[in-house]
């Protein structure tokens, strides 16, 4: 159901990864996405690997909602590295039928990228549920704050982001609220060809439009009666400070592209 | 034979995450053909999620609910016909509006159930009867309505499947006093007129008391307490504890009564309780 969904959702806790400057952990992230495609050969691979497992661990994020979270994207995790099987003809041939050749180097590069792809999504997919969206989006308008200077309305967008990013909860919950209010009436959502299921969408889509409209004024409304303007200097809550936590995970960084460079030029490549 | 039986019920919200919560855990109770019955208790106590068992929205854990003597969750068929048998209206009903004229929102329950054009038709117009909508409203637009009077069209909606038990989910709520009246006065007036089965969830003991034969007490997914209105009334401090009140007038009978006034402390509505002092005056206190 649309409830499973938690890619992107947040898990508030009191970890040392929580507790990190959200603009330290954005460029962190960052700089471990590039170190992930850095990787050359399986040793450096691993340190990676070593890293994103250890990111959750000290996230206290329990590792089956991290792999629940991934179920939508085994799929392609499976079929990208399944092609890269029959892309790469290196090594010894394990099997020659027809047209279709698997050899020992496409299994290693369809390995080798099934883990890269895991750890990219497992790194990533720890930004967000350690990060509430408010805090995340300020994050990234601090971050990109020299763009105002070339007259992008950098506070604009990040005030139009954090409020999509808030309503996305409520929607979700309102379309399974509408949902079973239609069912109830006996409205069958969940049967029939593709056009009666299309039609079956109109009592659900209707009222969430008519719904999101009249808080969307509600909510326009609001704002300017507290003089909101996108434009002045505005001064906030909580304030953003960078601590020794920081510190440290931008050393546990740098030392990680410090290894993975030499583990890649002593070991030589295999991707 | 009980119409609704609800038997050892548990229900969890999110399974298997770091929000996994027991909103109802072993509920036990029944509801007689033709009873009206309040389901009362706080916020988050656990109401909305009890009844949406009712018409298998949602599908218990644990337990069964047997809907007369029948499990509703043993087939799709079973669960769907569930729907048109017991009637749910949902909390704030008005935001689930969508056709583009009152008189065809109110038909696509009936429409929903494959009734043919002269049945709908006579369905409509009695539901609509029941809730005070005029005809001049049929060809109206919904979303033009007050709104007191698109709560009326979601409520008639419902009524017009014309189901054997009707529950309704805090039906007053977000209303003044005086809307809330009408609400409860017209539900009222369909349980007299129809005979069907009524089951109203509230948190406020005021607007139920009144009207309901058995009140249902719901505690952090528990039963509290399952009885009589008087009954329930009488565990004043209890239900404090459970962030309930017992109405103001009632309160002030009682504190009465303990002066040694010989009153009737089951008054629960200042209606009852205007002609229980006339009564006391006229009787001289004996
Ligand atoms: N869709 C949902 N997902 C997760 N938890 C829910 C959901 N609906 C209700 N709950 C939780 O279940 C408990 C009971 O809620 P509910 O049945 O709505 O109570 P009530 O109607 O008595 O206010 C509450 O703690 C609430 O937070
Ligand atoms: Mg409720």
């Amino acid at each position: 159901m649309i409830k499973d969904i938690t890619i992107g959702q947040y898990f508030p806790g009191e970890s040392f990864i929580h507790k990190l400057d959200a603009r330290a952990k954005l460029i962190v992230v960052f700089l471990s996405l590039v170190e992930i495609f850095l990787c050359k050969n399986f040793l450096s691979l691993a340190v990676v690997v070593i890293f994103a497992i250890a990111s959750v661990a000290i996230s206290k994020i329990s590792f089956k909602v991290v792999l629940k979270g991934m179920k939508m994207i085994y799929f392609i995790i499976v079929l990208t590295s399944v092609l890269q099987i029959f892309y790469n003809d290196e090594g010894t041939v394990l099997l020659d039928w027809w047209k279709l050749k698997i050899t020992t180097g496409g299994i290693f590069t369809a390995i080798f990228m099934a883990v890269r792809i895991i750890c990219l999504i497992l790194v990533s997919s720890l930004l967000t549920y350690t990060t509430s969206p408010t805090t995340l989006t300020d994050g990234i308008s601090r971050l990109l704050s020299p763009l105002n200077k070339i007259k992008i309305p950098v506070d604009t967008l990040a005030m139009m982001m954090t409020i999509a990013l808030r309503f996305i909860p409520t929607l979700i919950e309102e379309i399974d609220k509408i949902m079973n209010a239609q069912k109830a009436r006996g409205a069958d959502i969940d049967s029939g060809n593709l056009i009666q299921r299309a039609k079956a969408l109109v009592p659900i889509f209707i009222p969430l439009f008519v719904n999101s409209f009249r808080r969307a004024y509600e909510l326009a409304f609001a704002m300017e009666c507290r003089c909101y303007n996108g434009n002045k200097k505005r001064t906030r809550m909580k304030q953003m400070k960078f601590s020794w936590r920081d510190a440290v995970s931008f050393v546990v960084i740098a030392v990680m592209l410090a290894g993975i460079i030499l583990l890649n030029y002593f070991f030589g490549a295999v991707i | 034979m009980s119409i609704l039986e609800i038997k050892n019920l548990s229900y969890k919200y999110g399974v298997g995450t770091p929000f996994e919560i027991a909103a109802l855990e072993n509920i036990n109770f029944s509801v007689e053909k033709g009873e009206m019955v309040a389901i009362i208790g706080h916020t988050g106590s656990g109401k909305s999620t009890l009844i949406q068992h009712f018409n298998a929205l949602l599908k218990a854990s644990e337990g069964q609910v047997l809907l007369d003597g029948k499990d509703i969750n043993e087939s799709r068929e079973s669960a769907h016909k569930a729907r048109f048998r017991v009637g749910l209206c949902f909390q704030y009903p008005e935001y689930q509006l969508f056709e583009s004229t009152v008189y065809k929102d109110i038909a696509f329950g009936p429409t929903n159930m494959g009734l043919d054009k002269t049945e709908i038709d006579r369905r409509v117009r009695k539901a609509a009867e029941f809730v005070g909508l005029k005809e001049s409203m049929f060809e109206k637009s919904p979303f033009d309505l007050s709104g007191g009077e698109k709560r009326r069209v979601a409520i008639a909606g419902v009524m017009a499947m014309e189901p054997e038990v009707l529950i309704m989910d805090e039906p007053a709520a977000g209303l003044d006093p005086r809307g809330r009246k009408v609400i409860l006065d017209l539900i009222k007036n369909y349980r007299e007129k129809t005979g069907s089965t009524v089951i109203i969830v509230s948190h406020s003991m005021e607007d139920v008391a009144s009207v309901a034969d058995r009140i249902l007490v719901m505690n952090k997914g528990k039963i509290a307490f399952n009885d009589t209105v008087d009954e329930v009334f009488s565990h004043e401090q209890e239900l404090r504890e459970m962030g309930l009140n017992i109405p103001q007038i009632t309160k002030i009978f009682s504190e009465l009564k303990r002066y040694g006034f010989n009153l009737n402390a089951a008054t629960y509505t200042v209606d009852d309780a205007a002609e229980e002092i006339l009564r006391y005056l006229h009787k001289g206190g004996n």
